[in-house]
């Protein structure tokens, strides 16, 4: 019985593969990483994973059924959750909002406010209160309180990280694919950042898909790692194992 | 002064009208990105609807107007499903292009199947009821038309409705998110598409709500030009994505035009919008009430 699996996936772009052949496996409460040079295709597998693009052949398998083809939504609410690259939050909202928006699949009736119209004792209410003491926890954890009603746009940029990170969690996933959730921070936020992902495996037992370019985090926190380059793969293994292959080295090293 | 407020009061409850077709409008732009140029018809499809249960299938004003909202959300879920999404990889123009295609369609159908002389909509208020306001403002008799008074009270409930919907129910918030950020909205559960449809359905109910009242005054294939044309404006003037900006747009539009009629020429009344669109887009290009957001890159 296997956790989460993508077996043989490729895609194409205008005739170049973007990812060729990926197949690997993942354990339930692991690091599992993907390295690989700029343009080697990380952001596309996560896209494929999260439903974003549909691979030409292949299977994605989530606790045995095939989730490959799905919806985005689909594949969010069966419990696959992610960050992006590139910072991608609500402009227009607050943290709150920002975070209450992941907690969009599990909302009922959704009546926001509803004590205010409704009664503080009618369901719409209790709801509302049970979502946001769920953010609040979620805030506390990734010490977002402060910026609970700040709007995102203007706050720092780790701290824009955190919202989307906090975002992805108010959807209590199963899994989480972060998409280089260090990038362009000091070493100080990088160092808390880890911690946090270590407290999600840890705390919330999520596990986690992750593509980073630092290669001392990925070495430190990693269970298992997949290199992969021009799309196709290269290796996948412990830290050390990945660290040491002679492909990977010419990949990184050519690279420079 | 009598004349002033007899005119202002007649620019409001046009200017109703107006804002009706300006939030359809926008309602539709913030999720889809298209103005949507066949909004005119797809009020006047539904008001033909009406009219047609009313006259030919004698059934009473009011429950006419409920199937006629049935008949305008279902409209508007059928355009998005079988034409626009259809479209969706087609860029802005093609989508506008499309649009005018559809407006084109609506309106030669109503043609068609109705003939182009007007009709009159048994609407339970006639124009010329009246409710005089004796020495409401000293000395004067100002004289409201129960029409105007009712198009004004109609329209303010639906923004009231529309405002709350928006903002407090879980349907308003994640067409809120999705407007903000389609490929996001998506990764967090929210289907989009559904969203999508249900906008259009929500603008295309607005419209129709508008291409009742209208059809109160007068009843052709013609009838929703020139609201569709003002609240095109008024969203212009509004910034294009903001609702309350649409509404003070249209209500703008509504007086001034109104004023205009009254004290300069009343052939030119209609151009007034248009001025005022010309003048605002001059002076502050992304329109009166635009929020700015820059993208880091
Ligand atoms: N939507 C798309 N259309 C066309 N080409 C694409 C698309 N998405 C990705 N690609 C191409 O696929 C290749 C892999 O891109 P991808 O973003 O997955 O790389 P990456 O490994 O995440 O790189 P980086 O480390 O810079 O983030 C690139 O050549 C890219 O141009
Ligand atoms: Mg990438």
């Amino acid at each position: 019985m296997s956790f989460f699996k993508v077996e043989n996936i490729s895609i194409s772009f205008g005739g170049v593969k973007a990812l060729n052949e990926i197949a690997f496996e993942v354990n339930k409460g692991e690091i599992f990483s993907i390295i690989g040079p700029n343009g080697s295709g990380k952001t596309t597998l996560f896209n494929c994973i999260s439903g974003i693009y549909k691979p030409t052949n292949g299977k994605i398998l989530f606790n045995e059924s095939n989730i490959m083809g799905k919806n985005p939504h689909n594949i969010a609410k069966l419990g696959i959750a992610r960050t992006f690259q590139n910072i991608e939050l609500f402009p227009y909202m607050n943290t709150m909002e920002n975070l209450m928006i992941g907690r969009h699949i599990y909302m009922k009736t959704g009546i926001f406010r509803a004590a205010f119209m409704l009664g503080r004792k009618s369901f719409a209410a209790k709801e509302e209160s049970f979502h946001r003491e769920k953010v609040e926890e979620i805030m506390e954890l990734l010490d977002l309180q402060s910026f609970r009603n700040r709007f995102v746009g203007g706050l720092p940029y780790g701290v824009q990280k955190r919202i989307e990170l906090g975002r992805a969690l108010a959807l209590e996933p199963k899994i989480l694919l972060l998409d280089e959730p260090c990038a362009g921070m000091t070493s100080d936020e990088k160092e808390d950042m880890i911690f946090l992902v270590q407290d999600i495996l840890e705390i919330l037992g999520v596990t986690i898909l992750l593509i980073e370019h630092d290669m001392k985090v990925v070495m430190d926190i990693s269970n298992r790692i997949l290199a992969i380059n021009f799309g196709s793969p290269i290796v996948i293994g412990k830290p050390q194992v990945v660290q040491n292959h002679p492909e990977v080295l010419k990949a990184y090293l050519g690279e420079e | 002064m009598f004349d002033f407020v007899q005119m202002l009061v007649s620019g409001i409850a046009s200017g109703s009208a107006y804002a009706l077709m300006g939030l359809a409008m926008v309602i539709i732009y913030k999720t889809s990105k298209i103005p949507n140029f066949a909004q005119g018809e797809m009020a006047l499809a539904p008001s033909f609807f009406a009219y047609m249960l009313i006259d030919s299938y004698h059934l009473p004003f009011y429950i006419a107007c409920i199937l006629t909202f049935g008949f305008s959300v279902f409209l508007g879920c059928m355009i998005e499903i079988i034409v626009l999404r259809k479209a969706q990889k087609s860029n802005v123009l093609g989508m506008i292009i499309i649009t005018i295609g559809l407006e084109m369609i609506l309106l030669g159908f109503v043609s068609w199947k109705f003939g182009a002389e007007p009709k009159s909509m048994p609407f339970p208020i006639s124009p010329y009821d009246s409710i005089p306001m004796k020495d409401l403002i000293k000395g004067t008799d100002l004289i409201i038309g129960t029409l105007e008074l009712f198009t004004f009270t109609i329209a303010l409930i639906l923004m009231i409705i529309i405002f709350l919907f928006f903002k407090f129910t879980k349907f308003g918030i994640a067409m809120k998110a999705t407007q903000q950020n389609q490929v996001i909205a998506r990764a967090m559960g929210i289907n989009t598409r559904r969203i999508q449809m249900m906008t259009w359905a929500i603008s295309s109910f607005v419209g129709c709500i508008a291409g009742l009242l209208v059809s109160s005054i007068t009843l052709h294939p013609y009838m929703m030009w020139d609201p569709m044309l003002k609240g095109f404006s008024a969203a212009v003037l509004g910034g294009m994505a903001s609702l309350p900006g649409s509404i003070i747009g249209a209500y703008i539009i509504g007086i001034l035009e109104s004023l205009f009629g009254g004290y300069i020429s009343i052939e030119f009344k209609s151009v007034v919008s248009l001025m005022i669109i010309v003048v605002v887009l001059c002076i502050k290009p992304s329109g009166l009430f635009a929020r700015h957001y820059i993208k880091k890159v």
